[in-house]
């Protein structure tokens, strides 16, 4: 039963991570470059207007930031557990 | 030398490469034709995934769809990029575990239900045939514009060159020409829109000249400039919405949960040898789709401010060589409506000129003056970029039919060395009615564009999810879940795309949601039916959820 309580576990930490970075994925994406858009416009940043930016720009970069964490904190998680060397 | 010999050296060399890459990687059995025997690296399954994603119309149409839409292109930028966040946290690791072929193979299983297999491969083959059509267009579009060659002598010449790799190959085959066609496709993308930035705002990084001062002498921000010349001929700021933002937000999520429903993506999942593979394979992936991704938005910006200062309000008479060369094409008209000479482009009436949007692509290194081979090079890219999606999608296609269909259904007794030549067979034939429709594109193929990433959506995305995070989640309920989502979604794109039902307008739109965002309602009635017919009908069986437990293991290393 060891390595049911095990899996269980590894499992629950990793729903917490995915959860966590969804939230990021969706304040970044959704809030930042769409629903705060008109907002963020106000600001200027680098030469475009901000919400401009997020939708056009800034997102990308935290979508391929985002899938590297969560490959950083599996691999760790893996090891924690035994799963990989 | 001339445009013309550069793109016949470039493209042959591309093509030579391409077919060298088939002959060496022939395959052997099932496992390499459907997954490359499972032994793909985590940076090779990268670069094709990133290749088989970038399809004709991300390379030749996006950059100038975004810069006739300005800020309401995010839902493409955002909505294909966003998807693999999807893929690599909820999808791409425990696909790779589950360790089979298909995609209708993970539902079939999962679900214990050949009913739920057949759905999925209808659901499959619609997708695939529907976005594979669109691609050999686009290769016959490239050879046309570029080497002078009837459109249907192009889309031929592309089929060729697709059954020869993908038929001897299989996977395999298609996984290597992919890592070379990412890197053509992105060198060619690249060294315009760098030139142009240089030449626009003195930065060679588009992403960031996109943001610059220009270097004209005004020191005026590039999109302030463009806002200000948008408005003055009546259309609305670039840097502001013309869509509502709740039909944004709409299509942003169809498109984003649709990407990661995509079975030619997900199956590129299957290829690479451990789970952690799969989740840094995706990661690779979006970063070199995201070089793309973040240059295109500049490239729609440097494009837009060009057109309109070069030829907007401009003598007929002193337009420069391309204009010519590109109305022959019948992609740029102009009408000299009032018989000025002179070419009045505005957002009204009195428009004179009409623009199509691939153009912003294909002619930007022309107008932007730039030398002969990078222009052979566009060539060289969209058709890298047209033939490895293609690709990707006729594996779908045979596998559906020969392993899913054939093997699964109706000859389960068929030998490894049966269904190889099976998938073959099938891979034969999907690129001779992919050809056909690229040779007689279908008038609604850009209006199923859209509902092919609604029917992802709405189909694959929910079932797959569930049947790895809700273990509850059973045969009836993921079953009549798909229905009610592909139902929904057939309705709504029947109704106001073909006129069915009644059809009606943007006023009549259910939420002002339009048909390209509305796989994110249909995608929540999948949920919504699934859960409710989940209650009513008998649990999941202990056996299944012993498989989801696996699958949510990584194996030992």
């Amino acid at each position: 039963m060891k390595s049911k309580n095990n899996l269980k576990s590894y499992w629950e930490t990793n729903i917490k991570y995915v959860i966590v970075l969804l939230l990021f994925w969706f304040t970044f994406s959704f809030l930042f470059g769409i629903i705060l858009k008109d907002f963020l416009n106000e600001f200027s940043f680098a030469g475009f207007k901000l919400g401009f930016w997020f939708a056009q720009q800034g997102s990308i970069y935290v979508f391929v930031l985002l899938i590297f964490i969560y490959v950083r904190l599996m691999n760790n998680l893996d090891k924690k557990y035994g799963y990989k060397k | 030398m001339s445009i013309q010999t550069w793109t016949y050296i470039i493209v042959g060399i591309t093509f030579s490469v391409y077919i060298g890459i088939a002959i060496w990687s022939r395959v052997q059995s099932t496992k390499e034709f459907y997954v490359a025997g499972g032994g793909v690296g985590a940076w090779a399954n990268g670069m094709a995934t990133a290749a088989d994603w970038m399809s004709a119309a991300s390379f030749i149409s996006m950059a100038g769809i975004i810069s006739f839409a300005g800020y309401d292109g995010a839902v493409y930028l955002m909505g294909w990029t966003g998807g693999y966040v999807l893929l690599a946290l909820l999808l791409a690791p425990y696909l790779r575990k589950f360790g089979k072929f298909t995609v209708p193979d993970f539902i079939g299983e999962r679900y214990y239900s050949n009913n739920a297999r057949l759905v999925a491969v209808f659901c499959a083959l619609l997708v695939s045939f529907t976005y594979v059509a669109g691609q050999m267009r686009g290769v016959g579009i490239v050879f046309s514009r570029f080497l002078e060659v009837d459109i249907n002598t192009g889309v031929v010449i592309g089929m060729l060159i697709v059954l020869f790799y993908a038929v001897l190959g299989g996977m395999k085959g298609i996984t290597y020409t992919q890592v070379a066609q990412y890197c053509v496709l992105i060198f060619a993308f690249m060294v315009p829109a760098i030139f142009i930035s240089i030449q626009m705002t003195g930065n060679p990084i588009p992403q960031f000249g996109f943001g610059s001062q220009l270097s004209d002498g005004s020191s005026m921000y590039l999109l302030d400039k463009l806002d200000n010349l948008n408005v003055e001929l009546g259309f609305n700021e670039y840097t502001e919405n013309t869509k509502p933002l709740i039909d944004i937000f709409a299509i942003t999520f169809a498109l984003m949960v649709g990407t990661a429903g995509l079975p030619h993506v997900i199956v590129r999942f299957f290829t690479v040898k451990r789970v952690s593979d799969a989740r840094k394979s995706a990661g690779i992936a979006l970063l070199l789709i995201a070089i793309l991704y973040t240059t295109a938005p500049a490239v729609a910006a440097f494009a837009r401010t060009n057109l309109l200062e070069t030829i907007s309000n401009k003598s007929y008479s002193d337009i420069p060589q391309w204009f010519k060369k590109w109305e022959n094409t019948g992609l740029i008209k102009f009408e000299d409506l009032n018989n000025d000479g002179m070419i009045g482009y505005s957002n009204n009436d009195s428009n004179e000129l009409y623009v199509d949007r691939d153009i912003m692509v294909l002619a930007n290194p022309e107008i932007a003056n730039l030398p002969n081979w990078v222009v052979a090079l566009v060539a060289a890219g969209g058709l890298a970029a047209a033939l490895s999606t293609a690709a990707g999608l006729l594996l779908v296609i045979s596998a559906s039919v020969s392993h899913d269909l054939i093997k699964r259904v109706i000859y389960p007794e068929i030998t490894d060395k049966g269904e190889l030549i099976a998938a073959r067979i099938s891979a034969f034939f999907a690129v001779c009615i992919a050809g056909y429709f690229g040779i007689n594109p279908p008038g609604f193929v850009a209006a199923v564009v859209a509902l092919a990433f609604g029917l992802a959506a709405a189909s694959f995305f929910p079932a797959i999810v569930m049947g790895i995070f809700y273990k509850k989640m059973n045969r009836e309920g993921a079953i009549a879940g798909m229905l009610a989502g592909i139902g929904l979604m057939l309705f709504y794109m029947l109704k106001f795309k073909f006129d069915f039902f009644g059809g009606g307008d943007v006023e009549d739109y259910w939420f002002g949601i339009s048909p390209e965002g509305f796989g994110t309602v249909a995608m929540l009635l999948n949920f919504i039916v699934s859960f409710l017919v989940m209650n009513f009908t008998s649990p999941t069986p202990e056996k299944i959820k012993d498989i989801v437990d696996n699958i949510r293991t990584p194996e030992y290393e």
